[in-house]
């Protein structure tokens, strides 16, 4: 029975204790269907430990776990699990099997008949693009194709949910788009997936929202724009112009590398980036201007770094 | 759709038969009792295939070495092994249990052992009946039958006891170095053990107790299992002791499954118990 809620996942209040040493503190998290939803912070921080609470690999210390409505460390929710896709980071295959038997083997685990898992397997392997090696094994391949491998192990079987740690690791660029064109896919096709990273160039596009831990303690989570609006970081605009060009500037705007370049990089908050566009526009030694919003990147420097001030501070 | 323990045990077996597992074990074997066989007179100073029952029993002491140590080198990574790559975390997430992924561990390296031995050692029985003028077809079928059998019990045993190491540890190469000890205690200190007991009391055991005391090992219920067909050899050690008590052959391998059965439950109860 799915909840009332109709969450795919449900976190209340949970912690997670390791003998005795806090690993997660009350988390509350709620994954709807066909969302994208980010996991970020250092090593550490928490995340696999979330993503196995949620597998049902371990057991909250306390607090409630739900997965499609059902609590994933019970014996009786092992036919759930035919739902999820999952791949953790540096997981090594059988390399004495081919790409393809790899695949078959946990296609077949999945409960897919003999019949149908070959065609699914071949389908898969194409769309990561290891169809020419499918029937090389797996010792000779590249970490790059491994990945590969692991990526669609986890899209087997159409899953609901999908928990990818560490997923663009090892992935060259035209991978990593491709990678993250199959998320989107996924997600119109209703399958909510979680991303966890370190890794966070690229991401903030395709995430709709994200949760960002330190310690195992939540130090913001929302959407890209409302954890910009938390955060409340400047705009930083690029400008490029004519030398001097910063003694043509207003002076409330004041240039973060001050030296009389033809390029230069101020510093905007949030609230006045309109009001800075009308001015600047009206100043005629200015070619170009990029405007850069804050990064996920630079929110995460940010949210992590408040988070260790304010430790520092209470010591 | 096959149950999930056959689709592990598959597995286990295609990966035998590609790291050569199988064939290696099949020519060890074959070699060992073709030789045994044709040359185990050669110390008497002729060639030729010999009697079937000193065959049988220099075979016999010599698998007794080989065949534990095979199971256990075959088997001690089981587990640990698929936790130091990753694949018990990412196994333990699709709709398997523990015990299917154990048991149909176990039961594909059971079938490589099982394969194995009895084309390898079978091989043996097929020279020796199309080839020596003195053992026919009819006597060779008891007495290989039951040898191949306690071999093959011999085999799960060693592979029950290398994945209750392999459960227990977190890395494969303590894995490795305990299966090296858990090998010599069996093969060897064990029986040194015995006999040391015998001969510091001067034999001033209980007769009727100490032939039990060899039901404790393993290899010894092999061994008796495979002199209780040749009464009439000379026996030395241990095993001539142990022939004042006559053991039924029957007994001799129920004792064999007990001590399947033992590790091998061992092994599942230790590994429900396992973190990921």
């Amino acid at each position: 029975m799915m909840s009332h809620t109709g969450n795919i996942v449900e976190l209340q209040q949970v912690e997670k204790k390791y003998q005795g040493v806090k690993a997660l503190q009350s988390l509350d998290l709620n994954l709807h269907k066909g969302e994208v939803f980010g996991l970020f912070g250092h090593n550490g921080a928490g995340k696999t430990t979330i993503i196995k609470l949620i597998l049902g690999l371990i057991e909250a210390t306390s607090g409630q776990v739900s997965v499609f409505g059902k609590d994933p460390a019970q014996a009786g929710t092992r036919e759930l699990r035919a739902k999820l896709g999952f791949l953790q980071e540096n997981v090594s295959f059988y390399d004495q099997l081919t790409g393809m038997e790899v695949l078959e083997y946990f296609a077949r685990l999945k409960g897919t008949s003999c019949k149908r898992s070959r065609k699914e397997c071949f389908g898969l392997l194409e769309q990561v693009g290891l169809k020419d090696v499918c029937g090389r094994r797996v010792k000779t391949y590249s970490k790059g194709m491994r990945q590969r491998l692991g990526l669609a192990q986890a899209l087997l079987g159409n899953p609901r949910l999908l928990l990818l740690d560490e997923p663009t690791v090892g992935l060259d660029p035209i991978a990593t788009q491709d990678f993250y064109h199959t998320i989107d896919h996924l997600k119109h096709q209703g399958c909510t997936v979680v991303l966890c990273s370190h890794v966070l160039p690229g991401v903030e596009k395709y995430i709709d929202r994200a949760l960002i831990l330190g310690r195992g303690a939540v130090l913001a989570s929302g959407s890209i724009e409302q954890l910009r609006a938390q955060a409340n970081l400047p705009s930083v605009f690029q400008l490029k112009g004519r030398p001097g060009l910063s003694k043509e500037l207003p002076k409330e705007l004041c240039p973060l590398d001050p030296n009389n370049n033809a390029s230069m990089r101020i510093a905007v908050p949030m609230e006045e980036r309109m009001q800075t566009l009308r001015t600047l526009a009206g100043i005629v030694s200015i070619d170009n201007i990029d405007i850069h919003l804050p990064s996920l990147e630079d929110l995460y420097t940010h949210f992590i770094q408040g988070h260790y001030d304010q430790e520092s501070a209470l010591c | 759709m096959l149950n999930p323990l056959l689709i592990v045990a598959g597995k286990e077996f295609r990966d035998g038969l590609r790291n050569r597992w199988v064939i290696s074990i099949c020519i060890t074997f074959s070699v060992l009792a073709i030789g045994l066989a044709y040359f185990g007179a050669a110390a008497a100073g002729k060639v030729g295939f010999t009697s079937l029952s000193t065959t049988i029993v220099s075979l016999a002491s010599l698998a007794v070495f080989i065949i534990p140590l095979i199971a256990l080198m075959l088997s001690y990574d089981g587990i640990v092994g698929e936790d130091e790559s990753g694949t018990l975390l990412l196994l333990m997430t699709y709709p398997l249990s523990r015990a299917q992924l154990l048991l149909g561990k176990m039961l594909g390296q059971g079938a490589i052992m099982a394969f194995s031995t009895l084309v390898g050692f079978g091989s043996s029985a097929v020279m020796i009946g199309l080839f020596s003028a003195s053992t026919s077809w009819g006597d060779l079928l008891v007495p290989y039958t039951v040898f191949i059998l306690s071999a093959v019990l011999l085999g799960w045993i060693f592979i029950a006891i290398a994945y209750v190491i392999s459960v227990s540890v977190s890395e494969k190469s303590k894995a490795a170095g305990i299966a090296l000890i858990v090998w010599f205690i069996f093969v060897l200190v064990f029986d040194l053990g015995l006999l040391g007991l015998l001969v510091s009391t001067e034999g001033n055991v209980d007769s009727n107790l100490f032939p039990y005391m060899l039901l404790l090992n393993p290899t010894d219920i092999f061994r008796l299992v495979n002199i209780t067909y040749f009464a009439d050899q000379n026996l030395t050690g241990l095993m001539a002791i142990a022939q004042q008590t006559q053991f039924s052959l029957y007994g001799l391998l129920a004792a064999l499954l007990v001590w399947l059965v033992l590790p091998a439950s061992l092994a599942m109860y230790i590994f429900n118990r396992r973190g990921l």
